[in-house]
């Protein structure tokens, strides 16, 4: 009986730990759709906490008015499809030869890769590689190019080729396809589910990048999403060009960052549920090896 | 592996004839391995202007040797050893809040039975993962802005409101609490897949040995993870000179460098700010060696006492 009841106090205390787990998690979220629907003189009183006061879709629709965020939100789709392309190619042909362990020069080419994943060149060299020596600045090339394969996607690219069932190859080959023809008819078509996991992690690794897009784009036209939201939060835009000043401080509207804010983040956030999955399985695979 | 049998047949052959022999699939690796060269070796050795007077301009070669100069200079430089100091104090206090909280929620979040609320508790939790650095840096400065809600329950509480964002004695806060909040549940993952492949006959004999649920963790669960663990706390440490560089950049602004800059921010500000290639060059490969060092003495540490290791 003694240990029904502490079992139940147990789960009763686990719930509990777990709901606020839930809401610390979820506030920010909560706070940022509150205030993009808030009036700016319900913020700048501090009236608004869980639920939009003075309910407004006025920053909406000032926002989406103004051609400019879809420049920007285009140039970051551009990037992203580009740039996730290049990046899951590349894993796909270089894993290939590394999970076929009968090729000698694995033991070189394999430890090759795995050594950028404890030591790299550092920011400086390649920031003068890319933007000097290869001349890649304020070109779309320095966005997509120069972190396009990743030691750790590779392993887990690899790991999945190294599991595949082998007579499947074996089968191709007696149907007279080449190395060529078994790898893109018979080994790409059987490892979708890891394509897509890799797909995934470049994919929201692309959406979000700002740090590369900052460093390499000059022009303002090629920006993403994210440079531009940057200049917002940090009232670098002029009040005037994003088209909503707060009558209180003068600067950049907060209901106008929360917007921008929920904008930019709202394919990341509808999509995630149905791909979270993906994501587990790409990290337990990485797991086994890792 | 026992399905590829015939993949471990020892080849014996002259190594020109088994490249001949494969030469196919090792044509896969020509553009991949100029890639690395070009994008990853290549910086390596870039890393030679510390060395060098380097200007500017493409070529790194066309400069005069100057060897230990810059080295000499920042380990002099006042700014340096503060932002060492700080990259050391930031990481460490995020590391010892980080680890145990996150070993904790995964055993709470394994003692979970209904499994529909275990998944959404699961699913809510990895989400700050996917957010960007510049999304979670501006919700960072609503959150603890004058106007924002950390005031308000303050101005309630009867407190005077405070600029967080710009007093350097919170920026290890805010740092270790916007972390906890981007990697608690992200971090569980790991564990939880390495709770999976815990044989449930130890559980069983457990069980009927009459242990609590407490012991069932703390004796079966526990030592099942424990290379997780290991191998999670090696690649935490070799990263204790890494504190998450682009959240700082983000979050810090002059007003907390006092507390903020770190050895990247450090490098960035010197270097693409400043122009100094060369100084900045040869901070940041201290920065890389020192890391590389730690890592290797953390594997070799865990090889040695839990026989779980990174290579």
């Amino acid at each position: 009986m003694k240990r029904t009841l502490s079992f139940n106090g147990f789960n009763l205390v686990n719930g509990f730990i777990m709901i606020l787990v839930v809401l610390f998690t979820l506030y920010p979220f909560i706070y940022l759709v509150a205030q993009s629907f808030s009036s700016e003189a319900a913020i700048y009183a501090g009236k608004v906490s869980f639920f939009p006061v003075e309910f407004t879709t006025q920053t909406y629709e000032v926002i989406l008015s103004k051609p400019d965020f879809f420049r920007y939100y285009g140039n970051t789709i551009l990037y992203s499809v580009l740039g996730t392309f290049i990046a899951v190619s590349a894993t796909a042909v270089i894993s290939y030869p590394l999970s076929k362990a009968k090729l000698r020069l694995n033991k070189f080419f394999i430890p090759f890769v795995l050594f950028t994943m404890y030591f790299g060149g550092g920011l400086i060299p390649n920031y003068i590689l890319v933007a000097k020596t290869l001349g890649m600045r304020d070109t779309i090339w320095a966005i997509v190019i120069p972190g396009a394969i990743s030691a750790f996607n590779v392993i887990l690219m690899k790991t999945f080729f190294a599991n595949l069932p082998n007579e499947l190859e074996e089968a191709g080959r007696v149907d007279g396809l080449g190395v060529f023809g078994i790898f893109t008819k018979i080994t790409i078509p059987l490892s979708k589910p890891i394509l897509a996991t890799i797909t995934l992690f470049v994919i929201v690794g692309m959406w979000n990048n700002w740090f590369g897009p900052s460093l390499f784009l000059q022009s303002k036209e090629k920006w993403p999403i994210a440079l531009y939201l940057k200049q917002i939060i940090d009232n670098a835009v002029s009040p005037a060009e994003i088209g909503a000043a707060s009558e209180q401080t003068g600067q950049i509207a907060a209901s106008v960052k929360s917007t921008a804010m929920v904008l930019t983040s709202l394919p990341i956030i509808c999509l995630y549920p149905f791909v979270q999955r993906y994501f587990v399985q790409g990290m337990m695979i990485g797991a086994v090896k890792g | 592996m026992a399905a590829h049998a015939h993949d471990n047949v020892v080849d014996t052959s002259p190594l020109w004839k088994h490249v001949r022999k494969e030469w196919k699939l090792y044509s896969f690796l020509i553009i991949p391995v100029i890639y690395f060269i070009i994008f990853k070796y290549a910086p390596m050795i870039g890393n030679i202007i510390a060395f060098r007077k380097y200007r500017g301009g493409p070529n790194i070669l066309g400069s005069d040797w100057v060897g230990f100069r810059y080295f000499e200079m920042f380990m002099k430089d006042p700014t340096f050893w503060r932002a060492f100091f700080n990259d050391l104090t930031l990481s460490v206090s995020y590391l010892v809040v980080k680890f145990p909280l996150t070993l904790i929620f995964a055993l709470l979040l394994n003692e979970i039975r209904w499994m529909k609320w275990k998944k959404f508790v699961q699913t809510v939790s990895y989400l700050p993962h996917f957010i960007s650095m510049v999304i979670v840096a501006g919700m960072v400065k609503e959150m603890v802005s004058l106007s924002g809600p950390i005031n308000a329950f303050l101005a309630w509480l009867g407190h005077e409101p405070t600029s967080f964002i710009s007093l350097p004695e919170w920026f290890s806060s805010i740092y270790v609490t916007s972390g906890i909040w981007q990697s608690l549940g992200w971090g569980t993952i790991l564990y939880l897949a390495a709770m999976t492949a815990i044989n449930t006959e130890l559980y069983e004999a457990a069980r009927i040995d009459g242990a609590s649920r407490f012991r069932l963790a703390l004796h079966v669960t526990i030592p099942g993870i424990l290379p997780t663990v290991m191998v999670l706390l090696i690649l935490d440490i070799g990263s204790i000179l890494g504190s998450n560089f682009e959240k700082i950049l983000l979050l810090y602004n002059p007003l907390t460098y006092e507390t903020a800059d770190v050895i990247s921010t450090y490098v960035y500000r010197m270097g693409i700010t400043g122009g100094n290639f060369s100084y900045a060059t040869a901070v940041g490969l201290f920065e890389g060696i020192i890391g590389l060092i730690l890592v290797t003495i953390a594997n070799e540490i865990s090889k040695r006492t839990t026989k779980s290791s990174l290579w």
